[in-house]
């Protein structure tokens, strides 16, 4: 087993990976940003060292420095986290020529699922079901529109090396499709440096349903289960849960061993994810495989028993995996909410700051992963996840129920985040009978506001309405530290003074008078 | 101590009367000149522990450079308090069309552009300048129609929460 782990990262899976180097007596290195320096990954390692100006590409994403850290410090292993380097097959490639064991797959199944159409191709080789389309980038507009014609309008257009929505086009019909190509063409490039299209039949309204993978290096690949993830806003995904309200115990197995088959045709090691999508019939088609351990790792960790990061390193270090396949068994309902720094007033716009008030739920049934502290200033030049939020309970009624309450209790204040949003998803009638899509949130987001903003009738809102009347009051003349008058919109300044705080000048005149 | 308190996201709510006196015992608590029985306390900063005729509500206090909610239990209420014997609280409350209206930066980021010019004329809700904050850009927006009276921001700088970055009058 490795003595010491380098964790290229930061924010609340930082957090999380040291704390279990720590469970397993393995020493950690953390490294970080200038804007990082207090943050909460650095408080917690072993060893902590700085690679560099706020901008990523100038230090989270500089494989040279990372490993001149690993060096130096005498690490044995580099845990990525995800997103930054995670499924970077050069620093993959570059840790194994280092010396360094990267904690996650071979470069070589990395550059296999990288590529859109290179996977594509593989998996239809492997005999693994696809949604129609073209395996390779399309060469002319012609063959576009016979493609089209041939899988039936509406079609997606798709960046060969896309991710995050960008390069993506919806296209119901025949007049539409040279522009949207030529403009999927332009973003992918901008984008990825990559102009290459491919053509998928568009399924309406699916679902967006992942499988857990975990393979061993000694030839064991084993499924854990899936996640629902159709919960998305600007494709990104916003809560997920575990198991899927519509996956039975049969299509679970057919799904687990389609992944399996996956993982095995790319000879894959590790943590992956296999992400398929589903229609209505319940038909699934596979969408890409994340060689990677994902944000929603821990609703299949709940609902599996398995903690997956400690896996991800005994597996790295060779071991075989300590369990078989017949071993795996799914029990209870896992729901994970991600915390965002968004503005729910402003179309959930990003929200750095300080954090002046962190309030932060436990109890039965709840997990938390964080990596923020009250006092903290959330930079501006990341990723807005600040925490998650897990719930997990007998059944998925429950789980809902324990989310719901410690939501309640979770506040956060001085930055902005998402967490009314969740209470709204919650208590929504289509999301508590599992209704989901990935349409559903932006349906839900175009509801009237006011309205869904609180389950509570009319009459109550109004006498809420005058508890917080009375609250405005008491905050000032209680704590009138904080400039509870200094408010109102952007009409407000610094220089009217709060209404409830004396002015100076008033505060001179008394002290004086008492002389 | 008398407040003018407005509960809403409204500009131009109906504002309540909210009179709170200490007492030895307390406070006593009139609202719209009926009395209520209040027992108030802040366990800690920014959080209120208020008994109301024995119910009990934990509040929460949600403070940013440019505005002010307060949850009452799951609920989130925008609030707005003026002392109405503050001259600036009179003239807010005599309605912001009148006199200029500074524009603040909501969120700490690096100013992206600038969508208007001095001088220029602008509608409720247009475009001032484009605020870009984790990879996001987000537009800031005119409170009122009027004139572009000055542009602080410069394209490039970075902002803090509540810097002004134009005034419109």
């Amino acid at each position: 087993m490795f003595k010491k782990i380098l964790i290229a990262n930061r924010g609340e899976i930082a957090v999380r990976v040291i704390g279990a180097c720590r469970e397993m007596g393995i020493a950690t290195v953390a490294v970080y940003s200038d804007v990082d320096r207090a943050a909460l990954h650095v408080r917690k390692s072993d060893e902590a060292y700085p690679i560099g100006p706020a901008p990523a590409a100038e230090s989270y994403l500089r494989m040279d420095k990372i490993l001149d850290v690993a060096k130096r410090s005498g690490a044995e292993a580099i845990h990525p986290g995800y997103g930054f380097l995670s499924e970077n097959a050069k620093f993959a490639q570059a840790c194994a020529d280092a010396g360094v064991k990267f904690i996650g797959p071979t470069p070589h199944a990395m550059e296999m699922m990288g590529s859109k159409t290179r996977a594509r191709q593989e998996m239809a080789r492997a005999g693994v079901p696809l949604v129609p389309g073209t395996a390779r980038g399309l060469a002319s507009t012609e063959e576009g529109e016979e493609v089209a014609k041939r899988i039936g309008y509406p079609v997606m257009l798709k960046a060969a090396a896309g991710g995050g929505g960008k390069g993506m086009r919806l296209v119901h019909t025949r007049q539409e499709l040279r522009s949207a190509l030529e403009s999927a063409r332009n973003e992918a490039q901008r984008s990825f440096g990559d102009s290459e299209i491919y053509i998928e039949k568009a399924i309406v309204d699916p679902r967006h349903i992942e499988m857990q993978v975990l393979a061993d290096e000694h030839g064991n690949t084993v499924w854990l289960g899936e996640r629902e993830c159709s919960i998305q806003r600007r494709h990104q995904k916003v809560l997920e849960e575990a198991p899927s309200p519509i996956v039975d115990a049969g299509l679970r197995r057919r799904m687990g061993e389609v992944a399996v088959r996956v993982a095995k045709a790319a000879n894959y090691t590790n943590a992956g994810t296999v992400e398929f999508l589903v229609d209505r019939q319940k038909n699934f088609y596979f969408l890409e495989m994340n060689t990677r351990l994902q944000v929603e790792h821990p609703v299949t960790e709940l609902t599996t028993g398995f903690d997956l990061v400690h896996l991800q390193i005994r597996v790295a270090a060779g071991e075989k995996l300590p369990f078989a396949q017949c071993d795996v068994e799914m029990r209870g309902h896992a729901i994970e909410c991600r915390i965002y720094a968004e503005d729910p007033d402003n179309n959930y716009f990003p929200s750095p700051g300080k954090i002046t008030v962190l309030l932060q739920p436990s109890g039965p049934g709840i997990r938390r992963d964080s990596g923020i502290y009250e006092g903290w200033n959330v930079p501006m030049d990341y990723d807005p996840l600040l925490a998650k939020l897990i719930g997990y309970g007998t059944d998925r009624q429950q789980a809902i129920m324990r989310l719901e309450r410690a939501l309640y209790e979770y506040f956060v204040a001085g930055i902005k985040t998402n967490i009314s949003l969740f209470q709204r998803i919650l208590r929504d009638a289509d999301f508590q009978a599992g209704k989901l899509d990935t349409g559903y949130l932006d349906r839900l987001l175009a509801k009237a506001n006011a309205a869904i903003a609180s389950s509570a009738p009319e009459r109550d809102i109004k006498a809420l309405e005058k508890i917080a009347v009375i609250a405005a009051g008491m905050f000032a003349v209680l704590d009138p530290a904080s400039p509870v008058g200094k408010n109102g919109g952007t009409g407000g300044t610094s220089s009217a003074g709060p209404a409830s705080l004396p002015s100076n000048w008033k505060q001179k005149g008394r002290s004086e008078g008492l002389r | 101590m008398v407040y003018e308190v407005v509960v809403g996201d409204k500009a131009g709510g109906k504002p309540h009367r909210l009179e709170l006196e200490e007492t030895a015992g307390g406070w006593e608590c009139r609202l719209d000149g009926q009395p209520v029985h209040i027992d108030a306390l802040i366990p800690r900063r920014d959080v209120l522990s208020l008994l109301v005729d024995g119910r009990a509500y934990e509040i929460k206090r949600e403070q940013t450079a440019t505005d002010l909610h307060l949850w009452v239990g799951s609920t989130r209420f925008a609030v707005e308090l003026r002392d109405p014997r503050s001259l600036r609280s009179r003239q807010k409350a005599a309605g912001d069309e009148k006199g200029p209206r500074k524009i603040l930066a909501p969120m700490p980021g690096r100013v992206v552009r600038l969508l208007v010019a001095e001088n220029s004329s602008v509608e409720v809700g247009q475009g001032i300048v484009v605020v870009e904050a984790m990879k996001m850009q987000n537009e800031i927006k005119s409170p009122k129609k009027g004139i572009v009276k000055k542009i602080s921001a410069t394209a490039g700088a970075a902002v803090n929460p509540g810097d002004v970055l134009a005034i419109v009058e």
